[in-house]
């Protein structure tokens, strides 16, 4: 691939297998502190070759930041790094990729007005004698490459036209492109569907089999058993563990990662079901999803089932007035009204949790009262248009307790919160407002065990107290464990509702690819 | 992204920097503009022997030719912090000085724009120029909020039409002969008390009010401020519809002062006015500034200005030192935020 890199990149390389080296990759006591907090406190691992070795940890824990140092994005403060048994010391993520180890960045880093194959070969694009970049042999070798992977994108498509899951793909396709030995991967499957998620493991499964080493950092048990091999585990910047997977059980894990016992975690409580709350009918979103109909009771919590594309979003941000119906009606207690924004939706008594934090649900760079007050302000704690500061305050202070958010104080910007602690400030934003009707939008997306059962629990109570849940969820447990009925999606149609009593992961998931 | 791990695990156990955060923001630029003064005043004492701040006079000069620029920063700076620009400011101030100069002319004189409309009350001129600033920015905040086109397009346009209407209303003629009563809005000191009580109003607004939490939100992420339940779209033109008319009100203080309507004037203000609200730390990704830093950008740019006059440095020296400063401003303030966010 005519690397550009130092010397004893390509020497390493080269190398192949140095005798006696078992490992890929070996890090010993490693730490890495950060000014008031240490991140790594003397932390060892290591990687064998064709291995899957998934890393578990509660968010903060240090699995992140031990992958950026694999990564060559922190330098560790001391610790000694070895790859293919020889000692290195990385600088950059470009020195890491020249030695063959590639990231791939749970947040896409990809450029989103550019076509495929521009993306994957930037920086290394075939020229021709006056400079010039050979569109044709780029398509060529990004076809190759798909091919190899058994990846079906075309590469000439722009990334922005792209699925989340495809752009995923692309961003797998292009640290493999790199010919590296090393792939990290940080959540991968976050954004992506069942179907998808077993495409990825294809993929690396192809991977292993070449003989390169994956590093899989991962909150879901059900994949690591599915394509680990080892686990690390981290809690609080230390390392707790590390075991084949197959001799672990799940609660044995949670256990290491938590330091305590978690015997149920879906806390699901059973709540007494009332009257209708919400009344869809032939709800249409042109281009979108067509006839969805049903009815959601108070306490009830009703899951909404389907794979990523399959118009659940949609459906929930047409109930909340985001993008208004083109056709059916929506009645909220027995009353028909027209959503045609959040407003409306609000002034009728809904909130909705959002899917994605980061787009659509945090101010990153407002503190966390703002963050918290900001829906509540529509209706209350506003006098002559003065906010009643003290008051607000003192309910953020309830909420921030109650919901045991982890921040330094009231005023710190939600960006420096770990994405569990930002989630219970969304959580937090919407419980202030005394909605009768929840919409929750992947409500534990990308937070740790602990910040889930805490989640489940509360959406639970909400449940008992009379609130009518509707929420959407791609993790088929999360799901199950949840929901009273699971109504479940398909291309845009409602292919059926099933009773808490008759669902099971392959009943919906037939309902979800038929 | 980088950045954001580092923050994370920062956020556990920010206790040290909690204390140091209290301090407020503006207090590293107060000490840039305080060591500004001290740096011109020994400057002064060895190149023109006398002293720079002890002269009431030049502060004085200094503060009037900023307060008007300081009327338009305060409403630019909120377009900023809702992640927006006008550019439209300094040509609006052109044409809110002639409309409002016409209404203001004194009884009976011979030659007036309209001569059955002389000897008003000063009520009048302040009326028209307040009207014609906000009627300009509900063009600009409508086409934003509903053409969804960038600030920066709409505003430029409302920039060069504003400054036609402006030429186009007399043909350049300058409107002279203007009222007592109308011009002591522009004597003395108030130009600048008049400055002083709009920052304070809109310091309180952006503060403790639902109006400067939704600004802040919308600059801060106007996804998320809409799924939140705010009318983003009636805000935005809320929000230039109040900062054409803190430049409509510029161009009366300005016209005013100068006992005459001029076309031309406020030409190249919205530049000093931005660059203001940027030195005052509002930062143009939108949801971060205050309107205390702005009030002392402006008093910066005034001590530049005045501080280089005072050491001889020719116009053109100025300009190029000051946009020096500009940058270097920018500069620090990232570096600053990047450090924050690290530590």
């Amino acid at each position: 691939m005519g690397t550009i890199g130092p010397s004893t990149a390509q020497v390493v390389r080269q190398s192949g297998a140095v005798p006696g080296a078992e490992f890929l990759l070996e890090v010993e006591n490693v730490r890495k502190a950060f000014p008031g907090v240490l991140a790594l406190d003397n932390v060892s691992f290591r990687l064998k070759r064709g291995h899957v070795h998934a890393l578990m940890g509660e968010n903060g824990a240090g699995k992140s930041t031990l992958m950026k140092i694999v990564a060559g994005i922190y330098e560790p403060d001391s610790g000694s790094f070895r790859l293919k048994g020889q000692e290195i010391h990385l600088t950059s993520p470009l020195d890491a990729l020249q030695y063959g180890i590639a990231m791939i960045h749970q947040e896409l880093n990809l450029m989103n007005f550019m076509t495929v194959a521009e993306n994957i070969w930037i920086r290394r694009e075939p020229l021709n004698g006056f400079g010039l970049v050979r569109h044709k042999e780029m398509r060529r070798r990004t076809s190759e490459l798909f091919d190899r992977l058994d990846i079906s994108i075309d590469p000439e498509a722009e990334v922005r036209d792209l699925s989340v899951a495809n752009r995923q793909m692309v961003e797998i396709a292009k640290a493999v492109s790199y010919d590296s030995d090393v792939l990290i991967m940080d959540e991968p499957t976050s954004a992506l569907t069942e179907r998808e998620v077993t495409h990825l493991f294809q993929i690396i499964r192809t991977l292993k089999a070449e003989g390169k080493g994956i590093i899989y950092i991962t909150h879901k048990m059900n994949e690591l058993f599915e394509i680990a091999d080892e686990v690390s585990v981290f809690r609080d910047g230390k390392f707790v563990g590390e075991h084949p997977a197959a001799d672990v059980t799940r609660d044995e894990i949670i256990k290491m990662m938590v330091g305590r016992e978690i015997t149920q975690m879906f806390p699901k409580l059973t709540a007494p079901i009332g009257e209708v709350a919400l009344s869809v009918r032939n709800l249409t979103l042109e281009g979108r999803f067509r006839d969805i109909s049903f009815d959601l009771r108070k306490g009830e919590i009703l899951g909404l089932a389907g794979l990523v594309g399959s118009g659940r979003s949609n459906v929930a941000e047409t109930l909340f007035g985001v993008t208004p119906a083109t056709s059916g009606t929506i009645a909220i207690e027995g009353k028909e009204i027209a959503i045609r924004n959040p407003g409306v939706a609000m002034d009728a008594g809904m909130a909705f949790l959002t899917e994605d934090r980061k787009e659509s649900g945090c101010f990153l760079l407002l503190s966390v009262v703002d963050n918290m007050q900001i829906a509540l302000l529509r209706h209350s704690h506003v006098r002559a248009g003065f906010v009643a500061e003290k008051a607000v305050e003192a309910l953020c202070r309830e909420q921030t307790a109650s919901l045991r958010v982890r921040t330094p104080d009231l005023d710190e910007p939600v960006l420096n919160l770990s994405g569990g602690n930002q989630q219970k400030v969304l959580v937090a934003r919407w419980l202030m407002t005394h909605p009768r009707i929840l919409i929750l939008d992947e409500p534990t997306r990308g937070i740790d065990v602990g910040a889930k059962a805490e989640i489940h629990r509360l959406i639970s109570e909400l449940a008992v107290k009379g609130v009518a849940v509707l929420m959407i969820s791609s993790e088929m447990p999360e799901v199950l464990g949840m929901s009273d009925r699971v109504l479940v999606m398909h291309e845009g149609r409602m292919t059926g509702i099933v009773d808490r009593k008759d669902a099971t992961q392959v009943k919906i998931m037939e309902l979800a690819s038929q | 992204m980088a950045i954001q791990h580092a923050s994370n695990a920062a956020a556990q156990s920010e206790a040290p920097s909690a204390a140091r955060r209290r301090l407020p923001p503006e207090i590293n630029i107060l000490g840039v503009m305080i060591g500004m003064m001290l740096l011109f005043e020994v400057l002064g004492w060895i190149f023109v022997g006398q002293s720079f701040i002890a002269n009431p006079l030049r502060l004085k000069i200094m503060i009037l030719q900023e307060a008007v620029i300081g009327i338009i920063a305060i409403g630019v700076t909120q377009t900023i912090i809702m992640g927006g620009i006008d550019l439209s400011s300094g040509s609006l101030v052109g044409m809110t000085a002639m409309v409002a100069a016409s209404f203001a002319q004194t009884a009976g004189f011979s030659h007036a724009i309209y001569p059955g409309l002389t000897g008003l009350n000063p009520f009048f001129p302040v009326a028209a120029g307040l009207i014609c600033g906000l009627f300009a920015g509900l063009i600009n905040g409508s086409l934003i909020a509903y053409t969804k086109i960038p600030p920066f397009i709409a505003t430029l346009g409302m920039m060069v039409s504003a400054r036609g209407v402006a030429d186009w209303y007399t043909d350049g003629e300058p409107i002279g002969n203007l009222e007592d009563s109308f011009a002591v809005i522009g004597s003395g000191w108030w130009p600048v008390v008049i400055f002083l009580v709009v920052a304070a109003i809109f310091h309180i607004a952006l503060r403790y009010t639902r109006y400067g939490k939704f600004t802040y939100a919308i600059g801060a992420n106007p996804l998320a401020a809409r799924v939140s339940g705010i009318n983003v779209e009636r805000h935005i033109v809320l929000v230039y519809m109040l900062a054409a008319g803190l430049s409509g009100l510029a161009g009366i203080v300005q016209t005013a002062r100068a006992i005459s309507g001029q076309a031309g004037v406020g030409v190249g203000f919205e530049l000093d006015a931005i660059a203001a609200a940027v030195i005052g730390g509002t930062s143009l990704a939108g949801g971060v500034g205050r309107m205390t830093g702005t009030v002392i950008g402006t008093v910066i740019l005034g001590v530049l200005t005045s501080g280089f006059t005072f050491l001889n440095v020719g116009a053109h020296y100025q300009e190029i030192m000051k946009g020096a400063v500009i940058i270097a401003a920018v500069i620090t303030d990232q570096y600053r935020q990047r450090k924050r966010r690290k530590a």
